[in-house]
Protein backbone atom coordinates (compact mmCIF):
# COMPACT_ATOMS: atom_id res chain seq x y z
CA UNK A 1 0.00 0.00 0.00
CA UNK A 2 2.82 2.41 1.02
CA UNK A 3 4.18 1.94 -2.46
CA UNK A 4 1.13 3.19 -4.52
CA UNK A 5 1.04 6.15 -2.36
CA UNK A 6 4.74 6.36 -3.10
CA UNK A 7 4.20 6.02 -6.93
CA UNK A 8 1.53 8.51 -7.06
CA UNK A 9 2.81 11.14 -4.70
CA UNK A 10 6.19 10.41 -7.44
CA UNK A 11 3.68 11.38 -10.46
CA UNK A 12 2.31 14.43 -8.07
CA UNK A 13 5.73 15.88 -7.99
CA UNK A 14 6.42 15.68 -11.56
CA UNK A 15 3.20 17.72 -12.05
CA UNK A 16 3.99 20.00 -9.36
CA UNK A 17 8.00 21.04 -10.74
CA UNK A 18 5.71 21.20 -14.43
CA UNK A 19 3.33 23.79 -13.00
CA UNK A 20 5.65 25.70 -11.13
CA UNK A 21 8.08 26.32 -14.50
CA UNK A 22 5.31 26.75 -16.58
CA UNK A 23 3.24 29.45 -14.39
CA UNK A 24 4.02 33.48 -15.71
CA UNK A 25 2.51 34.47 -12.45
CA UNK A 26 5.96 34.33 -9.77
CA UNK A 27 4.24 34.56 -6.66
CA UNK A 28 2.07 31.41 -7.90
CA UNK A 29 5.33 29.66 -8.95
CA UNK A 30 6.18 30.01 -5.35
CA UNK A 31 3.38 28.92 -3.43
CA UNK A 32 3.31 25.47 -6.17
CA UNK A 33 6.93 25.22 -5.36
CA UNK A 34 5.95 24.39 -1.51
CA UNK A 35 3.93 22.33 -2.11
CA UNK A 36 6.84 20.51 -4.05
CA UNK A 37 8.32 20.63 -0.73
CA UNK A 38 5.71 18.99 1.30
CA UNK A 39 4.97 15.99 -1.11
CA UNK A 40 9.06 15.73 -1.60
CA UNK A 41 8.96 15.60 2.50
CA UNK A 42 6.35 12.48 2.68
CA UNK A 43 8.91 10.89 -0.15
CA UNK A 44 11.58 10.97 2.10
CA UNK A 45 9.07 9.83 5.11
CA UNK A 46 8.18 6.71 3.12
CA UNK A 47 11.70 6.01 2.53
CA UNK A 48 12.36 6.36 6.31
CA UNK A 49 14.77 9.63 6.12
CA UNK A 50 13.12 11.19 8.67
CA UNK A 51 15.96 13.91 9.33
CA UNK A 52 16.02 14.82 5.55
CA UNK A 53 12.41 15.07 5.67
CA UNK A 54 12.09 17.43 8.24
CA UNK A 55 14.62 19.56 6.78
CA UNK A 56 12.68 19.36 3.23
CA UNK A 57 9.82 20.75 5.21
CA UNK A 58 11.63 23.03 7.30
CA UNK A 59 13.75 24.51 4.81
CA UNK A 60 11.79 23.72 1.04
CA UNK A 61 8.68 24.41 2.36
CA UNK A 62 9.14 27.05 5.11
CA UNK A 63 12.37 29.14 4.46
CA UNK A 64 12.85 29.24 0.78
CA UNK A 65 9.38 30.17 0.27
CA UNK A 66 9.98 33.39 2.68
CA UNK A 67 13.41 34.25 0.62
CA UNK A 68 11.79 34.12 -2.80
CA UNK A 69 8.94 36.12 -1.52
CA UNK A 70 11.61 38.62 0.43
CA UNK A 71 13.22 38.89 -3.18
CA UNK A 72 10.05 39.29 -4.86
CA UNK A 73 8.80 42.06 -3.22
CA UNK A 74 12.68 43.90 -3.54
CA UNK A 75 12.09 43.05 -7.52
CA UNK A 76 9.19 42.24 -9.27
CA UNK A 77 6.20 39.74 -9.44
CA UNK A 78 5.13 38.99 -12.83
CA UNK A 79 7.95 37.11 -15.88
CA UNK A 80 8.67 38.94 -18.65
CA UNK A 81 6.24 38.15 -21.35
CA UNK A 82 7.10 39.20 -24.84
CA UNK A 83 4.68 40.92 -26.85
CA UNK A 84 2.02 39.70 -29.74
CA UNK A 85 4.03 41.24 -32.70
CA UNK A 86 7.79 40.06 -31.06
CA UNK A 87 6.02 36.42 -30.24
CA UNK A 88 5.28 35.73 -33.35
CA UNK A 89 8.14 36.95 -35.37
CA UNK A 90 10.75 34.77 -33.11
CA UNK A 91 8.22 31.30 -32.90
CA UNK A 92 9.89 29.43 -35.60
CA UNK A 93 13.72 30.67 -34.28
CA UNK A 94 12.13 29.53 -30.29
CA UNK A 95 11.25 26.30 -32.01
CA UNK A 96 14.45 25.06 -33.19
CA UNK A 97 15.92 26.33 -29.53
CA UNK A 98 13.45 24.18 -27.76
CA UNK A 99 13.81 21.36 -30.53
CA UNK A 100 18.00 21.75 -29.76
CA UNK A 101 17.27 21.53 -25.95
CA UNK A 102 14.98 18.60 -25.51
CA UNK A 103 17.48 16.27 -27.82
CA UNK A 104 20.31 17.60 -25.44
CA UNK A 105 18.35 16.65 -22.74
CA UNK A 106 16.92 13.50 -23.72
CA UNK A 107 20.98 12.81 -24.61
CA UNK A 108 22.01 13.60 -20.56
CA UNK A 109 19.00 11.13 -19.37
CA UNK A 110 20.13 8.63 -21.44
CA UNK A 111 23.58 9.07 -19.69
CA UNK A 112 22.63 9.37 -16.66
CA UNK A 113 20.32 6.14 -17.11
CA UNK A 114 23.28 4.50 -18.53
CA UNK A 115 25.65 4.90 -15.63
CA UNK A 116 22.62 3.83 -12.98
CA UNK A 117 22.87 0.50 -14.84
CA UNK A 118 26.54 -0.61 -12.77
CA UNK A 119 25.30 0.78 -9.33
CA UNK A 120 23.91 -1.95 -7.08
CA UNK A 121 20.09 -2.75 -6.13
CA UNK A 122 18.23 -0.42 -4.08
CA UNK A 123 18.90 -1.19 -0.10
CA UNK A 124 20.84 -4.32 -1.02
CA UNK A 125 22.73 -4.40 2.22
CA UNK A 126 25.65 -5.75 0.65
CA UNK A 127 26.61 -3.09 -1.37
CA UNK A 128 30.82 -1.41 -1.40
CA UNK A 129 28.84 1.98 0.42
CA UNK A 130 27.55 0.12 3.52
CA UNK A 131 30.93 -1.96 3.96
CA UNK A 132 33.63 0.77 3.52
CA UNK A 133 34.10 2.48 6.90
CA UNK A 134 30.64 1.74 8.38
CA UNK A 135 31.75 -1.44 9.54
CA UNK A 136 34.20 -0.25 11.86
CA UNK A 137 31.74 2.66 13.13
CA UNK A 138 29.35 0.55 13.97
CA UNK A 139 32.38 -1.80 15.79
CA UNK A 140 34.36 0.29 17.39
CA UNK A 141 33.19 3.56 18.13
CA UNK A 142 31.67 2.84 21.50
CA UNK A 143 35.35 1.98 22.37
CA UNK A 144 36.94 4.76 20.67
CA UNK A 145 35.03 7.65 21.47
CA UNK A 146 32.94 7.07 24.40
CA UNK A 147 29.58 8.40 22.36
CA UNK A 148 26.14 5.98 22.69
CA UNK A 149 24.87 7.21 19.29
CA UNK A 150 27.10 6.07 15.84
CA UNK A 151 25.75 9.18 13.93
CA UNK A 152 26.68 12.00 16.66
CA UNK A 153 30.13 9.60 17.24
CA UNK A 154 30.72 10.12 13.20
CA UNK A 155 29.63 14.07 13.27
CA UNK A 156 31.12 14.87 15.87
CA UNK A 157 34.30 13.36 16.19
CA UNK A 158 35.10 11.26 13.13
CA UNK A 159 34.07 14.17 11.15
CA UNK A 160 34.68 16.67 13.49
CA UNK A 161 36.39 19.15 11.45
CA UNK A 162 34.33 18.67 8.78
CA UNK A 163 31.11 19.46 10.79
CA UNK A 164 33.22 22.32 12.51
CA UNK A 165 34.07 24.08 9.12
CA UNK A 166 30.00 23.41 8.06
CA UNK A 167 29.02 25.69 11.17
CA UNK A 168 31.73 28.32 9.83
CA UNK A 169 30.02 28.36 7.07
CA UNK A 170 26.55 28.59 7.83
CA UNK A 171 27.45 31.02 10.67
CA UNK A 172 29.57 33.72 8.04
CA UNK A 173 27.00 33.08 5.66
CA UNK A 174 24.29 34.05 8.56
CA UNK A 175 25.93 37.14 9.50
CA UNK A 176 26.58 38.51 6.01
CA UNK A 177 22.99 38.56 5.17
CA UNK A 178 21.82 40.27 8.75
CA UNK A 179 25.03 42.88 7.56
CA UNK A 180 23.00 43.16 4.33
CA UNK A 181 19.39 43.41 5.37
CA UNK A 182 19.61 45.20 8.05
CA UNK A 183 17.05 47.78 7.77
CA UNK A 184 18.74 51.67 7.53
CA UNK A 185 18.61 54.49 9.81
CA UNK A 186 17.44 56.70 7.18
CA UNK B 1 -5.11 -2.43 5.69
CA UNK B 2 -7.36 0.41 7.53
CA UNK B 3 -4.17 2.62 7.68
CA UNK B 4 -3.58 1.72 3.94
CA UNK B 5 -7.36 3.02 2.92
CA UNK B 6 -7.50 6.04 5.04
CA UNK B 7 -3.76 6.96 3.67
CA UNK B 8 -5.22 6.07 0.01
CA UNK B 9 -8.16 8.46 0.91
CA UNK B 10 -6.03 11.22 2.03
CA UNK B 11 -3.75 11.02 -1.42
CA UNK B 12 -7.10 11.14 -3.36
CA UNK B 13 -7.70 14.63 -1.58
CA UNK B 14 -4.85 16.11 -2.22
CA UNK B 15 -4.80 15.05 -5.73
CA UNK B 16 -8.24 17.00 -5.89
CA UNK B 17 -6.71 20.04 -3.79
CA UNK B 18 -3.33 20.24 -6.02
CA UNK B 19 -5.91 20.59 -8.90
CA UNK B 20 -7.51 23.78 -7.44
CA UNK B 21 -3.65 24.76 -6.25
CA UNK B 22 -2.70 24.55 -9.88
CA UNK B 23 -5.66 25.53 -11.62
CA UNK B 24 -6.78 28.39 -9.43
CA UNK B 25 -7.43 31.54 -11.03
CA UNK B 26 -5.79 33.88 -8.50
CA UNK B 27 -3.27 33.53 -5.84
CA UNK B 28 -5.60 33.16 -2.74
CA UNK B 29 -6.85 30.53 -4.74
CA UNK B 30 -3.20 28.62 -5.04
CA UNK B 31 -2.51 29.91 -1.51
CA UNK B 32 -5.36 28.15 0.67
CA UNK B 33 -4.66 25.04 -1.70
CA UNK B 34 -1.18 24.17 -0.93
CA UNK B 35 -2.35 25.20 3.13
CA UNK B 36 -4.41 22.10 2.97
CA UNK B 37 -2.16 20.13 1.22
CA UNK B 38 0.03 21.12 4.18
CA UNK B 39 -3.05 19.76 6.79
CA UNK B 40 -2.54 16.19 4.58
CA UNK B 41 0.81 16.28 4.61
CA UNK B 42 0.43 16.00 8.82
CA UNK B 43 -2.37 13.61 8.57
CA UNK B 44 -0.29 11.48 6.03
CA UNK B 45 2.51 11.54 7.93
CA UNK B 46 1.00 10.39 10.73
CA UNK B 47 -0.68 7.71 9.04
CA UNK B 48 2.57 6.39 7.71
CA UNK B 49 3.82 6.40 11.21
CA UNK B 50 1.32 3.61 12.23
CA UNK B 51 1.72 1.85 9.11
CA UNK B 52 5.04 1.19 9.80
CA UNK B 53 4.14 0.82 13.42
CA UNK B 54 6.49 3.62 14.37
CA UNK B 55 3.65 5.46 16.10
CA UNK B 56 6.35 8.46 16.99
CA UNK B 57 6.27 9.66 13.94
CA UNK B 58 2.88 11.67 15.41
CA UNK B 59 5.36 14.04 17.29
CA UNK B 60 6.88 14.55 13.67
CA UNK B 61 3.56 15.17 11.99
CA UNK B 62 2.98 17.40 14.92
CA UNK B 63 6.36 19.66 14.58
CA UNK B 64 4.81 19.37 10.45
CA UNK B 65 1.94 21.26 11.26
CA UNK B 66 4.07 24.27 13.44
CA UNK B 67 6.29 24.61 10.54
CA UNK B 68 2.99 24.75 8.08
CA UNK B 69 2.26 28.69 8.85
CA UNK B 70 5.63 29.74 8.03
CA UNK B 71 4.95 30.84 4.08
CA UNK B 72 1.33 31.74 4.68
CA UNK B 73 2.11 34.46 7.35
CA UNK B 74 5.38 35.89 4.94
CA UNK B 75 2.64 35.74 1.46
CA UNK B 76 -0.01 37.47 4.03
CA UNK B 77 2.52 40.10 4.90
CA UNK B 78 3.69 40.91 1.46
CA UNK B 79 0.50 41.12 0.03
CA UNK B 80 -0.83 43.39 2.79
CA UNK B 81 2.02 45.73 2.96
CA UNK B 82 3.99 44.98 -0.43
CA UNK B 83 7.28 44.35 1.38
CA UNK B 84 8.32 41.61 4.50
CA UNK B 85 10.46 43.84 6.54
Amino acid sequence: MVDIIEIIYLFILIVCSVAAVRMKDLLSSTVVLGAYSLVMAIIWMDLNAVDVAFTEASVGAGITTVLIIAALSRTTRGEYVPGIEERYKTRKARRLKNGALFIVTLCTFGVLVYGTMDMPNFGDPDAPARHHVADRYIEKSHEEVYVENFVTAILASYRGYDTLGETSVIFTAGVALMMLLRRSKS
Amino acid sequence: MMFGLAALAIVVAAIMVLYRGIKGPRVYDRLLAINSMGTKTVILIALIGYMYERPHFLDIALVYALINFIGTIAFLKYRETGRLD
